[in-house]
């Protein structure tokens, strides 16, 4: 989130789309109810009529995996009814730029842009014109066809209301309504924010959906600003720490992009990621990117070795290669892997085509698995469908302790990092996971140190001081010392700069703690886990700050609870809720004020001193944010796609149908025997039914620990599928059936929810139906499984298998995140 | 017995008054609190990410009750049914308490003890690295890493987790680690 969850209270209107809150992040919908009792208006815009839809003040459906298509509409109505917040967009947009004139828009390029070539787009007619000194080219007035403004307003004329029902199937006159009533708040007092969820993410053109909004925020002035922002509202309760702390294969902790093999040495990685600007006011925050990269470098592996070393000793991925989640199951499936750790994870359930992910796990000769719980990834062995006598691999199921049995912080969607404590001890012999981890670690680093092996090194150096072993031989891993290396210290007696204030000094002792991420070094004197989170163990634990009551800004960024990366700051790009004179746009809502010599209120993001002339958003190289887009694979403007499995022939907007950039796993030579697809070129009529997976409340996930409470096993204990009326009339289907969903990748049994909260589609003429099903179940938990003496049985059981059994192996175009929210089955009575 | 709303109030009002008069007086005060001498700790629940705030009460090494948290400014003190369900997290006979073990083609689990398992674990892991591992790629390019084991997890880490796994596994040299935020 750019914002956090108490200042969705500030905005005048929320937009809901993409994500249900009512239902899964229910605590979050306080704060909508806060807004709606100050007057603001929801909008809920969904294929469902959700929970959150009938909290809402108007509700649209719209055809899964046609949002674009909407915010395009949305885009076109802002600027053809001058809806847009001029100042704003011109002074910290990149609107104002020119692009080269040889950039072909889909429009007039058979709905791709220029540079397609063999799914892949060379970028190079994406570029901005330049002066002599490198400077981009702009024009203030942004009259220039070239510049962003017009490009995007030719763009997006394609996208009448019109034809963005006939994408849709939201009527006109909600569309018209919706597009008024958010563009109302593109004046100075007036914001709002949108709300979204894997609704929006799981799709092939899951990041345009995510920029279109963006873009629509940038707009109206509505980034920066509290009650605005675009809120990613996260699924899980620390998947925004496990993401800052770098658990993906393409970054680093910190957002540090992960060394490529043709980076050969440290200062050649530097050279090449550090980001640079012709733009004399920008502050470009990133060419700090070295010190944050020593930082880190010193933290995997202290003093031990040289920074040179250590960048050496790490491992490389190909240039251009993708080992993201569908590929490395695609690689499991064909036999890559010997070893697989699943930690905290149930791929069996979670991932799309579980069919393929269980069959992957056969492959291997090991697998190690930490739960709380028995699961269908440990178990994966005796599941359905398979032949334990016939399967190689060995499992370790480990045990692990549960969140209030053992200490730690977590952040949640606002990045309010948190601090828990430990209440009692795991059961039996299990262990906190830093516990195992750490055993584990010294086991091999005994083995290396023994026996040697390959590039030895990067495993006996890495520096590891935790916390002591105890009386019985085992490590102790102690969370504050960790949490002090994520802060980062100063590894030896130094004197610095202050960065802010430039010929006054402060001397460091060696073990000091890095104050903020402002104060690091490149030369290996500071080290630091992760940069964002410096400044949040200093002196003291910030994170575990409780002062819950104070509020000085009125607005609700109680500063003193908790501590929020970066700095504390509450409210990302502050700097632009202020105009470029230094004053609010909205004195009732300032997130910052100058006080004649210093900003006061949030911790300002960018801000330069009134009338310095520095654009706000620092953290893009020319320091405005950008409309036009130029750094995804799949355009520099959102252009409606249909999803790869569609019930639609044709894309109403272009003769180009799908995303030209995804990565098909049907494909010669691309994915294996198992990836199959239905209705791609054409309509299948052998799955005529858009399907799309969701959540609720009693349930997390793959179930993986409530379908073990029995209070909420109880209340949500079956695998469903909802439908329409008029389906289920067509299917002869009654509410309460078993019924039969089936995709080219499998089947799934559910008792069938017959409600009018579907409603047929009208597409372009045609009728087409939309089923949804919940993802939270698996078949560990059922009463009809085998049981061996001594196995776990739920107090509860609950009944049916994995959602992502039916889920292809297909994802977005730039994070490859798989498309579960649009793909076709059918559905029939058992 | 015909009786008018007047009239039935007066009939209950004088039985109450008939009951009141039987209790002993000890009995008329409410039952002590269940968190009565529990030790309190504070918590964050472990399921979405709004970080609501729970109060997790204790005695004797159990938990006796879990409730939201009034002093979080986020959460007010309210949780949703997931958030409210904590206490069936930790008094829960399900839990995995033991290390379990299922060898190759074997039918069952079997109860492992933590040396042994790490141990087992530890030697497949260098196995399975130094089998696999590459020094360098097809094109020659240093790349020093593990490309025969793979790794998922996990968002359900606390933060200073999360920081040690991915150091344990970049010191292997995998380069296949994701985790929930891919999916």
């Amino acid at each position: 989130m750019t914002n956090h969850w108490i200042d969705i209270r500030n905005s005048d209107v929320i937009l809901i789309m993409g994500s249900n809150p009512a239902s899964n992040h229910p605590i979050a919908f306080k704060w909508i109810t806060a807004a709606m009792e100050k007057g603001a208006k929801v909008i809920c815009v969904d294929p469902r009529f959700t929970q959150s839809a009938a909290k809402s003040h108007i509700y649209a459906p719209l055809r899964s995996g046609t949002d674009i298509a909407f915010l395009g509409g949305m885009i076109k109505y802002i600027l053809d009814n001058k809806l847009y917040f001029e100042e704003y967009v011109r002074n910290y947009t990149n609107a104002t730029f020119l692009v080269n004139p040889d950039l072909k828009l889909p429009g007039d390029n058979n709905g791709v842009f220029s540079g397609l070539t063999d799914g892949k787009y060379d970028k190079s007619t994406w570029s901005y014109q330049t002066e002599g000194d490198g400077r981009i080219k702009k024009d203030p007035t942004m009259q220039d066809p070239n510049c962003v403004f017009q490009l995007l307003k030719k763009h997006y004329s394609r996208y009448t209301p019109e034809v963005v029902n006939q994408v849709t199937g939201t009527p006109v006159d909600k569309l018209i309504e919706i597009y008024k009533l958010y563009g109302s708040t593109g004046t100075k007092d007036r914001s709002a924010v949108e709300l979204y969820a894997m609704g929006w993410t799981q799709h092939t053109v899951g990041t345009q959906n995510i920029r279109t909004m963006c873009m629509i925020q940038l707009l109206l002035g509505n980034m920066g600003v509290p009650g605005g922002g675009v809120a990613a509202m996260r699924g899980e309760s620390n998947v925004q720490g496990s993401t800052d702390h770098g658990l993906l294969f393409h970054i680093w902790p910190g957002y540090l992009g992960t060394p490529k093999a043709s980076l050969a040495t440290l200062a050649a990685y530097l050279e090449k990621e550090t980001p640079s600007t012709k733009e004399p006011n920008s502050l470009n925050w990133w060419k700090n990117k070295p010190k944050y990269v020593a930082s880190f470098l010193r933290a995997m592996y202290g003093t031990n070795v040289t920074l040179d070393e250590a960048y050496n000793l790490l491992p490389k991925i190909d240039d251009g290669a993708n080992y993201s989640w569908l590929n490395l199951f695609d690689q499991m499936y064909k036999g890559k892997f010997t070893g697989f750790f699943a930690w905290g994870m149930n791929p069996a359930c979670s991932g799309a085509h579980s069919n393929k992910v269980r069959q992957a796990m056969t492959r291997l000769d090991w697998l190690v698995n930490v739960n709380l719980f028995d699961n269908e990834t440990g178990s994966f062995w005796r599941g359905p469908g398979m032949d334990p006598k016939k399967i190689k691999t060995e499992v370790f199921l480990l045990p692990c302790a549960a969140s209030i049995e053992k200490e730690g912080s977590i952040i949640n969607s606002g990045r309010w990092n948190q601090w828990r404590y430990k209440a009692i001890n795991p059961p039996g012999v299990a262990l906190p996971d830093g516990d195992i981890t750490s055993e584990i670690y010294f086991k091999v680093k005994g083995l290396y140190e023994k026996e040697g092996g390959p590039n030895a090194d990067a495993i006996t150096k890495l520096s590891w001081n935790y916390g002591p072993k105890t009386f019985d031989g085992h490590f102790h891993f102690d969370p504050h010392a960790v949490a002090k290396e994520i802060n980062g210290v100063f590894l030896e007696d130094k004197t610095v700069e202050n960065p802010t204030k430039p010929g006054e000094f402060k001397e460091f002792k060696k073990g000091d703690p890095v104050p903020t991420f402002a104060w690091l070094q490149d030369d290996g004197s500071t080290s630091s886990g992760c940069w964002v989170y410096c400044g949040s163990y200093t002196d003291k634990n910030m994170s575990a700050r409780r002062e819950g009551k104070k509020d000085p800004t009125g607005i609700g960024l109680y500063p003193e609870w908790a501590w929020a990366w970066p700095v504390n700051r509450r409210i990302l790009y502050n700097g632009a809720s202020v105009d470029p004179e230094g004053n609010p746009w909205s004195a009732k809502k300032a997130a910052i004020k100058w006080s004649g010599d210093k900003w006061v209120g949030d911790v300002p993001d960018g801000a330069g001193n009134p009338g310095s002339g520095r654009p706000p958003f620092i953290m893009k190289p020319d320091g405005v944010a950008s409309i036009f887009g130029p750094g995804l694979a799949d355009g520099p403007f959102p252009e409606h796609y249909e999803p790869l499995e569609c019930p639609v022939e044709k894309n109403v907007l272009s003769p180009q149908k799908n995303n030209p950039t995804i990565k098909r796993f049907d494909k010669p030579g691309v994915g294996s025997d198992l990836d199959v697809y239905s209705g791609v070129d054409s309509c299948d009529p052998k799955y005529p039914f858009i399907c799309a997976t969701y959540r609720i409340s009693e349930h997390w996930q793959t179930g993986v620990l409530t379908r073990w409470c029995p209070w909420l096993a109880e209340m949500q204990p079956e695998m469903w599928c909802e439908m329409s009326k008029e389906l289920a009339k067509e299917r002869g289907i009654s509410n309460g059936d078993k019924v039969i969903v089936s995709s080219p990748r499998g089947q799934v049994e559910c008792v069938a929810i017959v409600t009018p909260r579907f409603k047929p589609f009208n597409i372009d003429g045609n009728i087409l139906h939309e089923v949804g099903i919940p993802w939270h179940f698996g078949w560990i938990t059922t009463k009809d499984r085998s049981y061996n003496p001594g196995d776990k049985k739920a107090e509860v059981f609950t009944r049916g298998d994995a959602a992502n059994l039916l889920v292809p192996t297909i994802g977005d175009a730039n994070t490859t995140i798989p498309e579960s929210k649009a793909f076709m089955v059918n559905v029939v009575k058992k | 017995m015909d009786v008018s709303r007047r009239g039935f109030l007066k009939i209950a009002g004088g039985t109450l008054a008939v009951g009141g008069i039987g209790f002993r007086p000890s009995l008329a005060h409410a039952e002590p609190l269940k968190i009565q001498y529990a030790k309190e700790t504070t918590t964050i629940c472990p399921y979405c990410s709004v970080g609501c705030s729970i109060i997790v009460s204790t005695r004797n090494g159990k938990v006796v009750n879990t409730e939201g948290d009034p002093d979080s400014p986020i959460n007010r003190g309210s949780l949703c049914t997931k958030g409210g369900s904590i206490y069936q997290m930790a008094n829960n006979e399900n839990r995995l308490g033991k290390p379990l073990y299922r060898a190759p083609y074997a039918t069952e689990w079997k109860e492992v003890d933590w040396e042994w398992t790490l141990d087992r674990i530890a030697e497949n892991v260098k196995k399975s690295r130094d089998k696999s591992f590459r020094a360098t790629n097809d094109k020659g390019e240093v790349v020093n890493r593990t490309e025969g084991i793979a790794s998922v997890g996990s968002a359900a880490l606390d933060n200073e987790e999360c920081f040690v796994y991915q150091k344990f596994l970049r010191g292997l040299g995998l380069v296949y680690i994701e985790h929930q935020a891919r999916i």
